[in-house]
């Protein structure tokens, strides 16, 4: 890149050359006619005056919310008693099944680079691409709605995103290690324990509580579709216009979240 | 001129750093001060152009009193007094350039600097400088693929295009191989000569304080213990600022290479051409 | 050493925990959790029995997918979800930009702090869904609820990272930006904007593809996109067409991640 030009004895600086300035100024102005263009087709999609009317909505919203129903809150253990294990335990069985999905998706550890490895990782990009209340959705079609339709969803969602940070954390270990370990005479299974599992435990460990944290917020609106949970009763009081009960439940979701991911901070800054 | 008077510094952790500092520099005077890790020397230059604020005293640079400026004005004080850093503190993903021209930052307006539209003057000046140091054919480098002794060339040009009147220098050789080490120090002796410059040194090297500055000033625990010229630096005064240790190798002896008798000490500024490729060749 | 005494000295590998008691309790709180939550799960298994079957029919439905009945509504929808993608985002990221510098407790005052602060926590805290059925009813079913639901969302997302990231940058290069008499908006610039860049424009690419993910379901809730129709698609069984949205999206997605890659390299 040159960008110092000599000018009738001056040298004038500039940050960037006449090309790279042109690229930049064409990707900039191609993607502000996006941006336009997009909003010019949203925008016809958009009735306006709903949306000048939405603050004296929302305020009227608001005072209709306070003071919430703190009288419910004993009905609110259960519901997010499910909530909580809804989350736990569908981020277990994703943990189960990421281990040998991220195995087969590494590429040094992979069994067939050219059969295992595109299956792992089309498992991954499935279950990754599809959002939890799709996968929730579809079950509560298939084993009917209640919690076990939200564990199973929110174990199917979390299997791609631990697997995909797992098998790059097994990508990215010290081969010196695993050498040594291999040129002790050790078995494939014996080189995996011992020159594999601890330099991933860590990442591992982290990941899983980082998904359960995720997780925790996913399951809160997996009752909408029916799959058990706070969501479940969130919907209910939402369609019954009962907004102080609605206030109280929101308040008890951010009370969940903020507690777990403390929870999930602390266990990660301890596996560190 | 710089005047301090009663400068104390106690941290929100309660330790006090200075106890009442009382420091003059005359202009065009190179001055080094040296104490042990904590005496408070960073603390001392930090509270001149208060990116430390200073608990009491005062500061006054050519009668501008500085620890009662607003944020407007203590920026056009700060475009006055120029610094170089410890461990360079260039910005990295910025080029050599960029970090050059920021040293006019108090100097141009936002957009102006936004879209790094400097004024030519500014970009002469830059050139002139970068030239100066041996690195103009590294302007559009990224400053992160520079060698440390060439980062700590252009954080001088950073500071010297401020055009200031005083120069702060924190630690300028900590990370830097022993013989960069004294060519950087070099470099800003002649500057500050060429330009009539003051500046205040901190540095850990006694061997070279003594070799570059013309004063010396000994801080311990935040007071200073020894004001004076290099050559009265005894095994005594050195115990005073550092505690108990064998001195003997440290000091150097009058015979010793003397920076000021050398032929190529201050080199002005016309022959740049050859000091450029005495600098290029031994980075 | 003492070589002359022979015992045998046993050697066992010192476990994770070192001591026994937090061991002991933390293992037996995690089995006790584990007997507690399996047990107060109901599982419908005789329901679970006779879904099976349509869970093989909905597996089935994939080969082959049905994407020509519903074409039109499957066009329609993903591309409503690309604007409503491409829109959030850029809105998103131009609010977060304020709210995550004000939220980097190294170059913010306490009160601009705190307010930043909460502004991410309520973000962040509520899943898109959630919020989406709020901005619903203040604006109205379509795509506009949408957008605002997913900006608000990337709000939470990306100004907690940016926020991070300069907590985390290195403080003695903006210090010498400082000292040069920079405004603030010129230190800004020049001192903190370098070092944050790279790693928020790869988050930024990220961050498109999430609000696309989450795009797909805002339509449950009558936050427009595809989502409405793969919701009407699942309530009349018709899984044929269904496993065709679900497939659109998973192309889409990764589409996007391998552009995006490719995208991020080419930024470095």
């Amino acid at each position: 890149m040159m960008s110092v030009v000599v000018k009738g004895g001056l040298k004038i600086w500039q940050r960037r050359d006449r090309n790279a300035q042109l690229a930049i100024w064409v990707s900039w102005l191609a993607a502000t006619a996006l941006f336009v263009y997009c909003f010019q087709l949203i925008s016809e999609k958009t009735i306006w005056a709903f949306v000048w009317d939405a603050p004296a909505q929302a305020g009227d919203l608001a005072a209709r919310m306070v003071p919430p129903d703190w009288g419910l809150i004993r009905h609110l253990a259960r519901p997010i008693w499910d909530t909580i294990n809804i989350a736990t335990l569908g981020t277990v069985i994703a943990v189960i099944l990421a281990v040998p999905v991220a195995y087969c998706a590494a590429r040094n550890t992979t069994p067939s680079v050219t059969l295992v490895r595109p299956v792992a990782l089309f498992i991954i990009v499935a279950s990754r691409s599809i959002n939890s209340l799709i996968w929730a959705l579809m079950l509560v079609t298939i084993v009917g709605p209640g919690v076990f339709a939200g564990i199973i969803a929110i174990g199917l969602r979390s299997i791609g995103f631990c697997a995909k940070l797992l098998y790059e954390a097994i990508e990215e270990i010290d081969e010196g290690q695993v050498e040594a370990v291999r040129a002790t005479g050790a078995t494939g299974a014996q080189v995996s324990v011992y020159g594999i599992v601890p330099q991933v435990l860590p990442a591992f460990a982290g990941i899983s509580v980082f998904r359960w944290d995720i997780n925790i917020r996913e399951s809160t609106v997996l009752g909408l579709v029916g799959a058990g949970g706070i969501g479940l009763e969130l919907n209910a009081a939402i369609t019954q216009l009962h907004w102080t009960q609605v206030s109280l439940m929101l308040l008890v979701i951010i009370g969940t979240v903020i507690v777990s991911e403390w929870v999930s901070a602390k266990v990660r800054h301890a596996i560190i | 001129m710089l005047r301090i008077k009663g400068l104390t510094k106690r941290y929100r952790t309660g330790d006090l750093a200075l106890k009442g500092i009382d420091l003059d520099v005359p202009d065009s005077q190179v001055m080094a001060l040296i104490g042990p890790s904590g005496a408070g020397k960073s603390t001392v230059i930090r509270c001149i152009n208060r990116l430390v604020e200073p608990t009491a005293g005062s500061v006054a640079l050519n009668d501008t009193e500085i620890t009662v400026l607003r944020s407007a004005d203590l920026r056009r004080v700060r475009r006055r007094i120029g610094m170089i850093f410890q461990e360079y503190a260039l910005v990295e993903r910025l080029t050599v350039m960029e970090n050059v021209l920021s040293g006019r930052l108090g100097y141009v307006g936002f957009w102006q600097s936004w879209l790094r539209r400097f004024p030519q003057s500014d970009i002469d000046e830059a050139f002139r400088l970068l030239e100066r140091v041996g690195l103009d054919h590294m302007a559009d480098k990224r400053a992160d693929e520079l060698s440390g002794g060439q980062r700590q060339r252009v954080g001088i040009c950073r500071a010297l295009i401020q055009n200031p009147e005083l120069l702060l220098v924190d630690e300028p050789t900590a990370s830097l191989d022993p013989k960069t080490s004294r060519q950087i120090m070099r470099l800003i002796k002649e500057l500050c000569a060429e330009r009539k410059l003051s500046a205040i040194i901190n540095i850990h090297d006694v061997m070279l304080a003594q070799m570059f500055a013309e004063r010396i000033v000994g801080l311990r625990l935040g007071e200073i213990v020894y004001d004076g010229p290099p050559n009265e630096l005894t095994p005594a005064v050195l115990t005073s600022i550092y505690g108990e240790e064998d001195w003997s190798a440290t000091i150097r002896k009058a015979a010793d290479e003397d920076p000021d008798s050398g032929k190529d000490s201050v080199v002005p500024f016309e022959r740049s051409l050859s000091d450029r490729d005495r600098l290029a060749g031994l980075t | 050493m003492s070589i002359s005494i022979q015992t045998t000295r046993h050697w066992k590998k010192r476990p994770l925990i070192q001591r026994a008691s937090l061991r002991w309790t933390l293992g037996l709180g995690a089995a006790f959790y584990l007997a507690l939550a399996l047990g107060t799960t109901d599982v419908n298994w005789n329901r679970v029995w006779e879904g099976l079957p349509r869970g093989t029919q909905f597996v089935t439905a994939f080969f082959p997918p049905d994407f020509a009945n519903r074409w039109d509504e499957i066009v329609d929808g993903i591309s409503e979800s690309l604007w409503m993608t491409v829109v959030s985002t850029v809105v998103g990221i131009a609010i977060s930009i304020p709210v995550g510098i004000g939220a980097a407790r190294n170059i913010a005052p306490a009160p601009v702090y705190y307010f930043c602060r909460s502004i991410l926590t309520v973000s962040r805290s509520f899943q898109e869904v959630i919020l989406a059925i709020f901005f619903v009813k203040l604006f109205g079913f379509g795509p506009f609820a949408g957008v605002v639901t997913l900006s608000f969302a990337t709000i939470g997302f990306y100004g907690k990272l940016l926020a991070e990231d300069i907590e985390d940058m290195d403080a003695a290069q903006a210090e010498a930006v400082r000292a040069t008499g920079a405004s603030w908006l010129q230190w800004i610039n020049f001192g903190v904007q370098p070092q944050v860049m790279p790693r928020m424009i790869g988050l930024g690419l990220y961050r498109l593809d999430i609000n696309f993910r989450e795009s797909a379901v805002l339509g449950i809730v009558g936050g427009g996109g595809i989502g409405a129709t793969l919701n009407t698609s699942f309530e009349r069984y018709e899984f044929d067409s269904a496993a065709a949205i679900v497939l659109v999206i998973i192309a889409i997605v990764m589409l996007a991640e391998y552009s995006s890659g490719y995208l991020r390299r080419w930024v470095q």
